[in-house]
């Protein structure tokens, strides 16, 4: 295997310019020649699907969703970030850049993330064109507000649904390509394998969700956009069908994985309250602008919120980093409220979580200003807990959110497998170690509505793609692999049932591979998550057929692919001898506690080669220069 | 924390055209902190130990907004809790001892696929005969070109709110779909962007609504009662309206 950005060597500025006038077009009337197969219609799926039927291609489109508007994407609530400066207080495209290359601390490429700061405004153009309601001022024009930290305001938001309003503008131009023909969906299909012809991607197999029938589709290129793989840890703020089957086989198939350790924990969700928990909620980080985070300073204090005095709280955010205090980064916050829950002073009945307080919020500006800032996040939290934020702090904790890493790419988002391209939060490129607020929704859709079909052209005229069909041996070889997994799955006729097993590998992979890693307890995951897997494949239980809709044999399959990848995400972090963003080692770090990088070292991205089952992963190198952004330490004191 | 028992009677179905009938499942200790999804989970958890077939019912993102989630409870679409999809109801809102009957949302326009999961792509072909502006990626001028006054926009996207759900079809004793149709018409005659098309929009997406065989609206705002983003029924009149221009102003 071997590792090629293909990053064309101009001035950064000019680089996706010049590269889009080498790249090779395909002659108008050749398009309708070609079919493409877009996995996932998220907002990277979704965008890539319509823009690839706008200029003539034949796409199929999958997704596991009844429709495809359900796919996760339409949960993200905050916004979306561009270079607009509408504000007119100081952004510009080397500013986002900047931020984001920052904001990964320094594990990301720079010319893909100059790229993506460049089409960042086209995308906003483009939403509002659909018509994407976006906040607006009084005035008429697009409202901005500052998020996860940024010092400018750049994002763009519609109330707290952005992610439900961009998705639903992409949507509606995928239906549109579908009334004209250009697009057939195939909603509730699962992709369990790719199909490789001569080396290079050209089908997949899928099963068909209602019926359990396995069936087969051909193309000349085929487009992930499967999502990320957060479901790993069991609980997170993922939707529950996200999963990383897709990304997986492909992994599998010779797509190189790259950072699969780089994780964002998010600091705001609401805790777990028991054993039965199935998923955790995300309360925007906007919360953090007037909450006021704290624990008891006695350890094991029971006594309720408010009757705690003031000087017998621990404000520790505030106390340890004066200058940005509440509002420190998602990771700094995180691991905090770990440390402090640890040395057992979180509150609540699991002792697992820490307050955010408005109390003083609402003293200096009043209940109704709080309303108006927070008032559906507020019901929202109460519908969940119970609680009435007014009144009573709220009760905050961990969790995981989204995967910095997956599979590989190139500058035009090929993967190590020729045909193979990879969008959206499937793949690992421009986020580096850490995401910034905003700026998933941006890449994804920078990803679909404006890079892959320039580069998807280019590689259908360069490469030959003689004519195949279904029945190919490739496609049989596929399909056979597909039915013999399903059928071992239904013959074990164990004692577990998959959500419990998967329970248990959620707990190993945040005591171990979570928020604060360490060589011992890597070591220790690395033990533990084999022999789970091994316990999975003698003892798990999965009544019923596979002639049916079966959704515990579809999550058994799921779960069977993230106790693999847990194993390579462990087998990542302990290799990163580093803390950087989301990835924190203990071993790692400065005087005061913060991240330690190590840029002389791991400047690189970590890209994982599959060579066997039970055998151990290749790893190889790709170095990460930085010729634009000066590397520095974080430092938030 | 509060735990109770529960009798449930879920409709289980095997397939399209198998008959189905209400099933009834004792559950104990239930905390009332669960999700109403997650008391499910525990049952079919409970099934799954004794190797029977769990209840299949849609959910995916437990959050309110995907839209995959359902259920009518007891007699409610999406259950006794206003503005709330199923996903975000919680068991504090049920009494120990109490009986739970679970059915799936029933229209002709929404056939069941087992137990509680039915088929809504109706839901897409209304969206693709005319529910976008027809514009290509790439040429759309600057997004401030157009101002749009902010009443305008926010009342746009209360419409654009809408998950698709078809809590409104299932309460509807018509089972029409006018609610959400609607919310899309409106959310586009609103807004410039949608202006161009608005005729052929009203015109298409209607027809297409009757084609699928939801039935009409006379009125009854049962469809906003138990939408979980409260869209107000004031869209359908929109509709109407637009409805009516494309007639009188051919
Ligand atoms: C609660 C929450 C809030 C967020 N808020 C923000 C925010 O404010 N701003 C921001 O920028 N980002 C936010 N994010 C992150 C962002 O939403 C996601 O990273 C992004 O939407 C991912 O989009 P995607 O298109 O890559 O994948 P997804 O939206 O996850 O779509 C995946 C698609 O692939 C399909 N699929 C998956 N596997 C298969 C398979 N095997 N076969 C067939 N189909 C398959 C699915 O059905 C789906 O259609 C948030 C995330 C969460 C969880």
């Amino acid at each position: 295997m071997k590792l090629d950005a293909k990053i064309p060597d101009y001035p950064i500025q000019d680089i996706w310019d010049k590269h889009k006038f080498e790249l090779k077009l395909v002659n108008p009337a050749n398009k309708r020649k070609y079919n493409i197969i877009v996995v996932g219609t998220g907002l990277a799926g979704a965008s890539a699907a319509a823009s690839l039927a706008e200029l003539g291609y034949n796409i199929k489109n999958f997704c596991i969703q009844d429709s495809p508007r359900r796919a996760h994407s339409i949960a993200a609530q905050g916004g979306i970030n561009a270079a607009k400066n509408y504000p007119n207080d100081g952004d510009s495209i080397w500013r986002l850049f900047y931020d984001t290359v920052k904001g990964g601390d320094y594990r990301s490429r720079e010319a893909n993330v100059y790229r993506l700061a460049q089409v960042s405004n086209n995308i906003i153009d483009q939403c509002v064109a659909q018509g994407v309601p976006f906040a607006r001022e009084y005035g008429g024009l697009l409202a901005n507000r500052s998020f996860g930290g940024a010092q400018v305001s750049r994002t763009f938001y519609a109330r707290g649904q952005t992610g439900q309003q961009l998705l639903l503008g992409a949507y509606s131009s995928l239906m549109r390509q579908v009334k004209l023909g250009k697009v057939k969906i195939f909603a509730r299909r699962e992709m369990l394998e790719l199909v490789l012809v001569d080396g290079k991607a050209r089908g997949i197999v899928v099963r068909n969700l209602i019926d359990g029938k396995i069936e087969r589709y051909e193309a000349d290129a085929v487009v992930l956009a499967t999502g990320g793989y957060g479901n790993v840890y069991y609980l997170s703020t993922n939707a529950k069908n996200s999963n990383v089957t897709a990304s997986w086989r492909c992994h599998k198939k010779g797509a190189a994985f790259a950072n699969p350790c780089f994780t964002q924990i998010h600091p705001t969700c609401i805790p777990v309250s028991g054993d039965y928990q199935s998923k955790l909620t995300l309360m925007s980080e906007s919360l953090r602008n007037d909450g006021r985070v704290w624990v008891p300073k006695k350890k094991g204090d029971t006594r309720r919120p408010s009757e705690i005095p003031e000087d017998e709280r621990d404000y520790y955010l505030e106390r340890k980093y004066p200058s940005f205090g509440n509002l420190v980064p998602r990771d700094v916050a995180s691991r905090n409220a770990k440390y402090v829950c640890d040395e057992g002073r979180g509150v609540g009945e699991t002792g697992l979580a820490v307050y955010l307080d408005f109390a003083d919020a609402i003293k200096r500006l009043g209940r109704k200003a709080i309303e108006d800032k927070y008032g559906n996040l507020f019901e929202m939290y109460e519908r969940i807990t119970g609680d009435n934020p007014y009144e009573t702090p709220m009760r905050i904790y961990p969790a995981v959110h989204y995967t910095m890493g997956g599979l590989w790419v190139d500058y035009n988002l090929m993967s190590t497998i020729p045909g193979l391209f990879v969008l959206g939060e499937a793949n690992f490129s421009d986020h580096g170690a850490n995401r910034l607020g905003a700026s998933a929704l941006m890449q994804g859709l920078a990803d679909g509505y404006f890079i892959i079909p320039y580069t998807i052209g280019n590689y259908l005229t360069s490469e030959e793609l003689p004519k195949i069909d279904t029945e190919h041996a490739a496609f049989s070889q596929a399909e056979a692999e597909v039915d013999e997994r399903v059928k071992k799955l239904l013959s074990i006729d164990g004692k577990k049932t998959v959500t419990e097993i998967h329970r248990e590998l959620g707990k190993i992979m945040w005591d171990y591979v979570g928020m604060s890693r360490t060589k011992e307890g890597l070591e220790k995951a690395l033990e533990e998550i084999p022999k789970l897997r091994d316990e999975f494949w003698q003892n798990v239980k999965i009544p019923a057929d596979a002639n049916n809709l079966n959704k515990n044999l579809e999550f058994a399959g799921r779960v069977a692919d993230f106790l693999e990848l847990a194993e390579l995400m462990a087998r990542d972090a302990l290799n990163r001898e580093e803390s950087c963003g989301g990835h924190f080692r203990e071993e790692h770090q400065t005087a005061e506690g913060e991240a330690k990088r190590n840029d002389k070292d791991f400047s690189y991205v970590a890209a994982w080669e599959y060579t066997g089952d039970g055998k151990t992963p290749k790893l190889h190198k790709e170095p990460l220069e930085f010729k634009y952004v000066k590397l520095t330490q974080r430092s938030y004191k | 924390m509060d735990r109770i028992s529960l009798t449930l009677k879920v409709w289980r179905q095997k397939g399209p055209s198998e008959p189905g009938r209400l099933v009834s499942y004792e559950l104990k200790d239930i905390s009332t902190h669960m999700s109403f999804l997650e008391m499910l989970d525990v049952l079919n958890e409970q099934l799954i130990h004794k190797g029977e077939e769990p209840v299949e019912f849609d959910n995916d993102c437990r959050e309110g907004i995907c839209g995959m989630c359902s259920l009518v409870i007891n007699g409610l679409p999406h259950g006794p809790q206003k503005s709330t999809a199923t996903c975000q109801l919680h068991m504090r809102k049920f009494r120990d001892g109490e009986t739970i009957t679970i059915e799936p949302f029933r229209a002709k326009g929404f056939p069941v696929i087992k137990d509680l999961v039915v088929d809504r792509s109706a839901f897409d072909r209304i969206i693709q005969a005319g529910g976008y502006v027809s514009m290509n990626t790439g040429g759309a001028p600057d997004a401030n070109n157009i101002p749009i006054a902010k009443e305008i926009a926010d009342e746009a996207m209360d419409a654009a709110a809408c998950i698709g759900c078809g809590a409104c079809v299932a309460a509807c004793p018509n089972a029409s779909a006018s609610l959400f149709t609607a919310a899309k018409i409106s959310q586009l005659a609103l807004l410039p962007q949608g202006h161009p098309e608005r005729k052929r929009r009203a015109r298409a997406m209607v027809a297409q609504m009757d084609a699928e065989g939801f039935g009409d609206c006379s009125n009854h705002a049962e469809c906003e009662a138990v939408c979980p983003k409260n869209i107000s029924i004031l869209h359908i009149a929109r509709m109407k309206r637009e409805y009516l221009r494309t007639i009188f102003t051919a």
